[in-house]
């Protein structure tokens, strides 16, 4: 059997606190958790090409952007856009840019392959930063929030931290169950094969490249889905965004807390948006804290050379060996 | 005499000057094992590259039941029937040795972009990848991961995988590459099973397995064809002997 | 005339360009390294610079000095932490460079601040050569195409003329079949590297004057770094040559028809290349 099962009783725990944290968080901690949910599902949406498909993207901010910029384009200047009308136009457009650029990049592979996904998307942002099409490097404001009528009934309230929070939690609620999904159904298992041995997975008959351009295209749906409701959360969209930087930002993040395996993408977007905020808290780290990248920088350096298989992989493997140590005195059993 | 299963012709690859594979014809028929041998540098691996599709042919014609492949992918190439296996291992590593083969089962399911069934739900995916590895005696050890089996199942385990994606013509290379001699009988009986219902062209260095095996058999070198025949006239033939010995000599055999 | 002065412009753009490509090509292609922090090296020789001439007044003293600070830092990484890179995959050497970026960065930050600086242009080099009755060039520019010139010229003597050359060549061609040569690898690759890092801050150190000093610089010419390496070949130093002079001429003349189209044109280009002949210009399939 694969090795993607999932403990279910660690998830249940970490969701019930989820969803009873808004009862004791104040605004601040509502507004940094549903950050934090948000760069999950982004996190998420990269593990999938990254950790499952085995295709290192460095570009995957694009589409991010792209879906904010859809959400500031078509929003009205003063108005709440509807979301459920938005919400789909916003992932559609992340997810055509990722089907004409993956058109194009999913033939190459290797060193090329990520090459070829950070010129894209650094000609994606060049579009938006040196053109007038989305206002340049000035951005554009968002001033209200989307709002969730349909036929007169308002579920969530946007405007209020707490629900707005609960909108990001189910989100990332029904990513992960997808994703989950995903990975155990045929389609997540052809990827696995995709990711050890290409060759082989052609010679038995799956046409690989369109399972990769699929991964591809759900990918950066799935960022997208991270994008629209970043824009939604800061009210503002601006280039920045898109830069190749944040592209590094979110790789950081499923190695930190393990590739390969979804919670720990959820796990490395927590861990990032913590250590980010601990080390840019005066209180804490006094003088140093607007240079908080240096620590960061300095963690990852030794993540990569220390612990390869980032903080989750690191307990996955010590829980595999502990096991198999204990299968193996069995055997020397009589 | 119905049309045979894969007739070559004229089949040609070239490297710049170099002519790896030149003007090779071969016809292989169901119940028919035909083997290719030749010595080392004679251009049998590419040979096979050009009929799986893992490498595209310069000039020839590859016909496929009446079908021209020389255009079509490696998974094109599968799914009407041709299944590959590869002188070295080339198998999924990490996953057990039934997921091997449901993976290759898997490749022939209805819906290949399924999202919400679980895998292993498909009774007959299931059914299909036991059913391989019965046929090569590896059902008892389904469960281990496949870096757990010795060279000899890894080279079973490899034929396995073909087996599960229902082919008509089976492409071997070096199936007994590596092997002792417990594992080579073994082996041999295996693809002496197979080719009785199956179109089997085999590339092998072992001669034992070549004579006990083939009932036609093409000698390469240098790229070209120089015979092709039964076991017995190819034993017989002084250019064959000259091609292998560097003299007129019997084979052994 | 005007045209001219572009061309000039472009030239001597290609071929500080191509001082930092070269490296980032031939670490890539012998090492098989893909290293983000390059850029962070023309950004660290540049501020070295500005330091340096600020303490020492000579930028004349300034460049050599930074040249050779940069080249033990070069080494001090290699040994410490590229040598450990060699055989991880891609995927780790990206994110481990993109931690170092992050580190120069905020090291930039701490010791130097966020402003942007100024270098001046050495008093012997500050005048301009008259071209036309109202136009003119500067020769501290037409300083900086000589001396990359040169440097392109003894690099090119190097490489194909000496012994050093050569096991560089052998090891860019075939790593194992070098090392069981008897090339002392390790040794070799550490040379490369640093070597790599001081042309990248020299480079960054003798365009301080004119480019200036600021934030940001790291990162803005790396990626045009890549361009050139993918258009040009990886591992090939005559394709980021050529490359480089194609990227520097497109880049300003584009700037000059198009300013807002200028970028993407040339992401476009290095897409196209990608697809279309992905081993670049200056290679063999």
């Amino acid at each position: 059997m694969p090795n993607i099962t999932l403990t279910r009783a660690p998830l249940l725990v970490a969701l019930v606190l989820l969803v009873l944290f808004p009862l004791v968080g104040s605004t601040f901690y509502l507004q940094l958790g549903a950050k934090i949910m948000i760069m999950a599902i982004f996190a998420l949406s990269l593990d999938l090409l990254v950790g499952h498909a085995g295709m290192v993207s460095l570009g995957h901010a694009a589409y991010f952007g792209v879906a904010a910029y859809a959400l500031a384009l078509i929003s009205p200047k003063y108005e709440a856009a509807n979301l459920w009308l938005t919400l789909p136009l916003a992932v559609g457009a992340a997810a055509l840019a990722a089907l004409i650029v993956g058109a194009f990049v999913v033939r190459t592979g290797g060193v090329y392959f990520i090459m070829a996904t950070l010129a894209f998307a650094q000609m994606i942002y060049a579009v938006f930063h040196d053109t007038k099409i989305a206002g340049g490097s000035d951005g554009i404001y968002i001033t209200v929030r989307p709002d969730l009528s349909v036929a007169g009934f308002k579920p969530l309230n946007l405007e209020s931290p707490s629900e707005f929070y609960y909108l990001a939690l189910i989100l990332l609620a029904m990513v992960f169950w997808f994703l989950n999904q995903l990975l155990h159904a045929p389609f997540g298992r052809a990827l696995a094969g995709i990711r050890m041995n290409e060759q082989r997975m052609r010679s038995i008959g799956y046409p690989v490249f369109a399972y990769k351009l699929a991964a591809f295209v759900l990918a950066g749906a799935l960022a997208g889905l991270a994008g629209y409701l970043a824009a939604c959360q800061f009210g503002f969209v601006n280039p920045d965004i898109l830069a190749w930087h944040q592209s590094g930002i979110v790789l950081m993040m499923i190695i930190l807390g393990g590739m390969g395996r979804l919670h720990g993408a959820v796990i490395g977007a927590f861990a990032y948006v913590f250590l980010q905020e601990v080390l840019s808290t005066p209180a804490v780290v006094g003088v140093y804290a607007k240079h908080w990248q240096l620590p960061m920088g300095a963690l990852i350096v030794a993540i990569v050379l220390v612990l390869p298989h980032g903080i989750g992989g690191f307990f996955d493997i010590a829980v595999r060996r502990y096991r198999f140590r204990q299968s193996e005195d069995a055997k020397d059993q009589p | 005499m119905s049309e045979p299963v894969l007739r070559v012709r004229g089949l040609c690859k070239n490297f710049g000057g170099l002519a790896a594979v030149d003007s090779v014809s071969l016809e292989v028929n169901t119940g028919e094992l035909h083997a290719v041998i030749g010595p080392n540098g004679a251009g049998k691996t590419t040979l096979i590259n050009l009929l799986s599709g893992d490498q595209t042919a310069s000039a020839g014609t590859i016909m496929f039941f009446g079908m021209e492949l020389s255009r079509l992918a490696p998974e094109q190439r599968s799914r009407l029937g041709i299944g590959r296996s590869y002188q070295r291992t080339n198998i999924f590593t990490t996953f057990t040795v039934f997921e091997n083969c449901r993976l290759a089962a898997q490749s022939r399911a209805p819906r290949p972009f399924d999202w919400l069934r679980d895998a292993y739900s498909d009774p007959a995916v299931a059914h299909q990848a036991r059913q391989a590895l019965d046929a090569v005696g590896l059902a008892k050890r389904a469960q281990e991961p496949a870096l757990a089996l010795s060279h000899g199942e890894q080279r079973q385990l490899e034929i396995a995988m073909c087996l599960a994606t229902g082919p008509q013509l089976l492409l071997l290379d070096e199936p007994l590459a590596g092997m002792g001699a417990e594992e080579s009988v073994k082996m041999i009986e295996l693809i002496g099973n197979l080719a009785e219902s199956q179109a089997i062209l085999l590339v092998e260095h072992d001669m034992d397995a070549v004579f006990q095996l083939a009932k036609v058999l093409t000698v390469m070198a240098d790229g070209k064809v120089i015979a092709t025949g039964t076991p017995e006239a190819i034993r017989a033939n002084r250019d064959v002997q000259i091609a292998y010995l560097g003299a007129a000599e019997e084979l052994p055999g | 005339m005007v045209l001219l002065i572009q061309i000039l412009n472009a030239v001597q753009y290609g071929l500080l360009l191509f001082l930092l490509s070269s490296g980032l090509t031939l670490i890539f292609g012998i090492m098989g390294v893909i290293n983000l922090a390059h850029g962070s090296f023309y950004m660290v020789g540049a501020y070295l610079a500005y330091w340096l001439a600020r303490t020492t007044g000579s930028l004349w003293l300034a460049l050599p000095l930074a040249v050779l600070i940069a080249f033990a830092i070069g080494l001090l990484l290699e040994t410490a932490i590229f040598s450990r890179l060699y055989r991880r995959d891609h995927l780790y050497q990206v994110l481990l460079t993109f931690g170092l970026i992050l580190i120069f960065e905020e090291l930039r930050s701490i010791a130097f601040g966020d402003d942007v600086h100024g270098i001046a242009v050495p008093a012997l080099l500050n005048f301009s050569i008259p071209l036309t009755d109202t136009l003119s060039y500067p020769v501290y520019r037409l300083f900086v195409t000589l001396v990359c010139l040169v440097i392109a010229g003894l690099m090119y003597f190097v490489i194909h003329k000496t012994r050093t050359g050569m096991r560089i060549r052998a090891g860019n061609s075939n790593r194992e079949m070098a090392a069981s040569l008897g090339v002392n690898m390790p040794l070799l690759f550490a040379l490369v590297f640093a070597s790599g890092v001081a042309l990248a801050a020299f480079a960054g150190a003798i365009a301080a004057p004119i480019s200036s000093v600021f934030p940001g610089m790291g990162s803005q010419i790396l990626i045009i770094c890549f361009v050139v390496v993918v258009i040009g070949g990886i591992g090939s130093i005559n394709g980021a040559l050529i490359a480089s002079l194609a990227v520097g001429l497109a880049d300003t003349l584009g700037k000059v028809i198009a300013a807002e189209y200028s970028a993407i044109a040339v992401y476009l280009v290095m897409a196209i290349i990608l697809l279309w002949r992905p081993q670049g210009i200056a290679n063999k399939a």
